[in-house]
């Protein structure tokens, strides 16, 4: 037995099972470091929310609540009207879902449903790239390509600056968020049920839209209010391409000027009068991205509700 | 024969002809003489294993023989394998589970307040249902075990003893840089053995070891179940009737109630279990009328 | 003819389709479109910004590089731009990069399954869809207003490289915390096992075993979360970046490091705001040296996903 000592534990009385103190101990210490590392995010969106509720709350002692409703977003004027910037937004973001829900919903289709795995691998980093691009980019395009040589050509009255390039111009950089959320929710599709499909002798077109489709409609569902909430956030192409700079009258006209939540908060930081102090105009930075945070928030939670909903079905 | 131009070694000593006593030697054994048994090396005592609000294991009690193996059979959702990952808290890595009743190790409880469950495992080693060698090479895959150890010495010596142990030395000893995913089934198998056995533990748990093997595979590994048993107390769940009645010598038969609790039916010599069950249950089992 | 051939006759003629498929034929061709959609207006949009900016640099070669953000468009150049940029993106390599992996490491492996650690993870996921606007309110209201606090900046005013970077990795957090998430779910839980059945501690699982398989993931993480943080505008903007023409002068580095700061994106930005037609094209070269450096962080980070799909 000369491989015993070597395996066999000592027979006689009990085994240490204590182990390493000093590996329990660093162990300990490990874990917490990752613990505090993990909080670090609860910090975060803490200070997010209270810093916009500190300031909106300053921005709504300082004014009297009949200036949120005037004829227009004047900050420094003292004309806050907030139907002006949410409108704004509104008509940006519908603009950039007419574009980006079909583009986005066909490219899904066709990356989940006709793809080979081959086409797959060339065409899916085109949409990354795209998603890659930053905005800001994306608004130069708008200003140098989408307007002059797209919105004017069509609309002759269209002004220099314009929410509708500037909407066209954000549903181009959505298209990947929808194409790419929408496409796992209809991989997602057990392929048991495409087969039975097809076991009926339905044809591929029939499948993608009769069974595919509707089988991946919270996914699809959740990818579009993605969409929405990305386009509302949108600042950089909005600054840009929408024009607005200081202030804008409420306005319905997508072929003109216009500013939008995003816009206005950059446009108030941008200034080159950054009026602090007295007014009313620097916290008022604070309640508009307030709103933008409630808003996108709000967005977000349903989105996730419809995403998780995909999720459990399958 | 396995050995044709192995250098001697320590652990090349085990070979050929020791395989072959040990062999006779179990198969004399099953069954009898026991008065000379050593103590238990675990017993268990009332164990009930909880997942949330479910129970899957029931008041099972048993004590296993030392070197000696035991198969725990029964169909599947019984709990076999939660009561086998009981004996090492490998259950512990499983959120919402738990544990009552008492399991003893040398008569030590491995539940008990001051038990790490790190040592535990060092001395009970699994061996897994699919080979789950690690993606490096097939030296590291052994060497992994003692080093997290923090074993000294001569690690080469080490590795090379285990993977004789394992019976795959000789198949191996020229490519131990080589991925250990790069194996067969069958040999990575065993070179889980081998990572199990490097860290000298006393018991091995084998949770269906064979059940992604094709039957050569399947064989070798029974084959070095017995060669093992003559130093370690092996425990195996297996599916399979056949490999049960072939390579163990104890048998608990486990099976579930009304609310899928598994429980424990009969425990015994394995001759006895499959020739003369003294359970009606069991008896159906055994000769395939269910499960 | 006998009734078994007519049989089979019938049976081919149905098997063979008659004619094409107008519908299926149209449908396809318009999804085919919606990819050609992206496709042309990415290639459009590389080609409109490489006219008007290749010039610039065939005009002035790399002075373009190495002059500052000055008000004369023929002498403009990004280099504070350049600095400023490299740096937030090293304020946030060694600030969200090692929190965001250690975040996703203790909710991968160690968190327990409990109301805390899923509250942190449905934070982490409404952080991510955060608009970044948001997080310059943020950056302004904590960092600048802490360095305004402690009176440091061009006379006080907090608006320091450091306030930006900072803003820019509390921004890029949550996306580097996902990733690595994924990159750690990927790794298949057979891995683990084995390594705590031969006795091996969490820590040793994770760092021997887990992390060592995730590093593809880990690192395509890595590369997004730099490159948001190179390209992302909108929070500098609050976060106190100088927007349009200023002199560094000969300051030395510290004194630079402590006063007023661009970056690469808010320069162009600048110049877009400008109306002369010499500023459009500053700008395009701007976003040429912009888009190289993402778009080749991009191409880095899908080459290192596809290496991460085909090895499990």
């Amino acid at each position: 037995m000369a491989q015993a000592s070597m395996s066999v534990s000592p027979s006689s009385g009990a085994p240490d099972l204590r182990g390493s103190v000093g590996r329990r101990r660093s162990e300990a210490v490990i874990r917490g470091i990752f613990f505090i590392a993990a909080s670090v995010s609860i910090v975060i969106s803490a200070a997010i929310i209270l810093s916009l509720i500190f300031e909106a709350a300053t921005f709504l002692r300082l004014i009297d609540l009949d200036q949120l409703r005037e004829i227009g977003w004047f900050p420094r004027r003292g004309l806050f009207d907030i139907g002006t910037v949410l409108m704004g937004s509104l008509i940006v973001t519908v603009i950039a879902m007419v574009i980006a829900t079909p583009v986005g919903l066909g490219s899904a289709i066709y990356l989940s449903e006709y793809a080979t795995p081959r086409t797959r691998r060339i065409i899916k980093p085109i949409l990354e790239i795209l998603a890659g691009i930053p905005s800001i980019v994306l608004g130069y395009f708008a200003l140098t390509v989408i307007n002059p040589r797209i919105v004017t050509q069509i609309f002759s009255g269209a002004d220099h600056f314009n929410l509708m390039a500037a909407g066209l111009a954000v549903g181009v950089l959505i298209i990947p968020l929808i194409a790419s959320v929408s496409e796992d929710a209809m991989r997602a599709v057990p392929r048991s049920l495409r087969e039975a499909s097809y076991g009926l002798g339905a044809r591929r077109i029939t499948t993608s839209v009769r069974v595919v489709f509707p089988a991946a409609i919270s996914g699809i569902v959740a990818a579009l209010i993605l969409g929405i909430s990305r386009a509302i956030g949108e600042t950089m192409v909005v600054a840009i391409a929408a024009g607005g700079t200081g202030g804008s009258l409420f306005t319905l006209d997508p072929l003109g000027p216009g500013q939008t939540v995003t816009a206005a908060m950059a446009s108030l930081a941008t200034g080159s009068d950054q009026v602090r102090g007295a007014s009313a105009a620097f916290p008022s930075l604070f309640f508009l991205g307030l709103l933008l945070f409630v808003i996108t928030l709000g967005l977000n939670l349903v989105g996730d509700v419809f995403v998780r909903r995909t999720r459990q079905r399958y | 024969m396995m050995t044709t131009a192995t250098p001697p070694s320590p652990a090349a000593e085990t070979s050929p002809k020791r395989h072959m006593d040990i062999r006779i030697e179990t198969r004399s054994r099953t069954g009898d003489e026991p008065a000379t048994r050593p103590a238990p090396v675990i017993q268990m005592e009332d164990v009930s294993c909880w997942y949330g609000d479910f129970r899957a294991i029931r008041d099972i009690s048993l004590d296993i023989r030392t070197n000696a193996i035991t198969a725990l059979i029964g169909p599947s959702g019984c709990g076999k394998s939660t009561l086998l990952r009981a004996i090492n808290r490998m259950n512990d890595l499983v959120p919402g589970a738990r544990l009552t009743g008492k399991v003893l190790y040398h008569g030590e409880d491995l539940y008990g307040p001051r038990v790490d469950a790190v040592e535990v495992r060092r001395r009970i080693g699994m061996v897994f249902q699919k080979p789950n060698p690690f993606p490096k090479s097939i030296y590291d895959n052994v060497a992994f075990g003692p080093r997290v150890n923090g074993v000294r010495g001569d690690m080469d010596e080490l590795v090379e003893s285990s993977l004789r142990r394992a019976a795959l030395w000789d198949e191996v000893k020229d490519k131990l840089k080589q991925s250990g995913m790069a194996l067969s089934g069958g040999q990575q198998q065993r070179l889980c053995i081998a990572r199990a056995i490097a860290v000298e533990p006393d018991v091995i748990l084998m949770d269906e070891p064979c059940s992604a093997l094709d039957p050569r595979a399947t064989l070798q590994i029974e084959e070095l179940m017995i060669e093992l048993k003559e130093n370690y107390t092996i425990i195996i769940v297996t599916h399979n009737m056949q490999q049960a009645a072939r390579a163990s010598e104890e048998t608990v038969f486990l099976t579930m109630g009304e609310e899928r609790a598994g429980f424990m039916v009969e425990k015994g010599p394995t001759s006895e279990i499959f020739t003369n069950p003294k359970n009606q249950l069991t008896e159906d089992y055994v000769s395939g009328r269910f499960g | 003819m006998t009734s078994s051939a007519v049989a089979a006759q019938v049976r081919r003629a149905s098997l063979q389709r008659t004619g094409v498929d107008v519908r299926s034929a149209v449908f396809q061709g318009l999804l085919a479109l919606c990819l050609l959609f992206s496709l042309t207006v990415l290639v459009v949009l590389l080609v409109d910004v490489l006219l008007r900016g290749l010039p610039v640099f065939a005009a002035r070669g790399a002075d373009f590089l190495t002059s500052e953000v000055v008000s004369q468009p023929d002498r403009a150049g990004v280099v504070q731009g350049i600095q400023g940029s490299v740096l937030v993106v090293l304020i946030v390599a060694v600030t969200a990069i090692p929190i965001g992996l250690m975040t996703a490491i203790y909710l991968e492996e160690y968190a327990p399954d409990n109301r805390l650690t899923r509250f942190i993870s449905v934070n982490i996921r409404n952080l991510a869809g955060v608009p970044s606007i948001v997080y310059g309110l943020l950056g302004l209201a904590l960092f600048v207003g802490t360095f305004r606090g402690l009176g440091i900046g061009t006379g006080g005013n907090g608006r320091i490289v450091l306030a930006g970077g900072l803003t820019m990795a509390t921004l890029v957090l949550p996306i580097m915390i996902i990733t690595a998430s994924e990159a750690l779910r990927a790794v298949p839980n057979a891995i683990r096992e084995a390594g705590y059945g031969v006795g091996a501690s969490k820590w040793q699982v994770t760092r021997k075993l887990v992390l060592p398989s995730a590093v593809p993931g880990i690192l395509t993480g890595v590369v997004l979360s730099l490159s948001r943080a190179l390209g992302e505008t909108a929070p500098l903007i609050l976060a106190g970046a100088v927007l349009g023409s200023y002199s560094s002068g000969d300051k030395d580095f510290v004194e630079q490091l402590f006063g007023a700061y661009t970056a690469l994106p808010m320069v162009i930005f600048g110049w877009t705001k400008e109306s002369a037609p010499e500023f459009r094209e500053l700008a395009a070269a701007g976003i040429i040296v912009l888009l190289a450096v993402t778009l080749l962080a991009n191409a880095v980070a899908v080459y290192f996903r596809n290496r991460f799909e085909r090895s499990w």
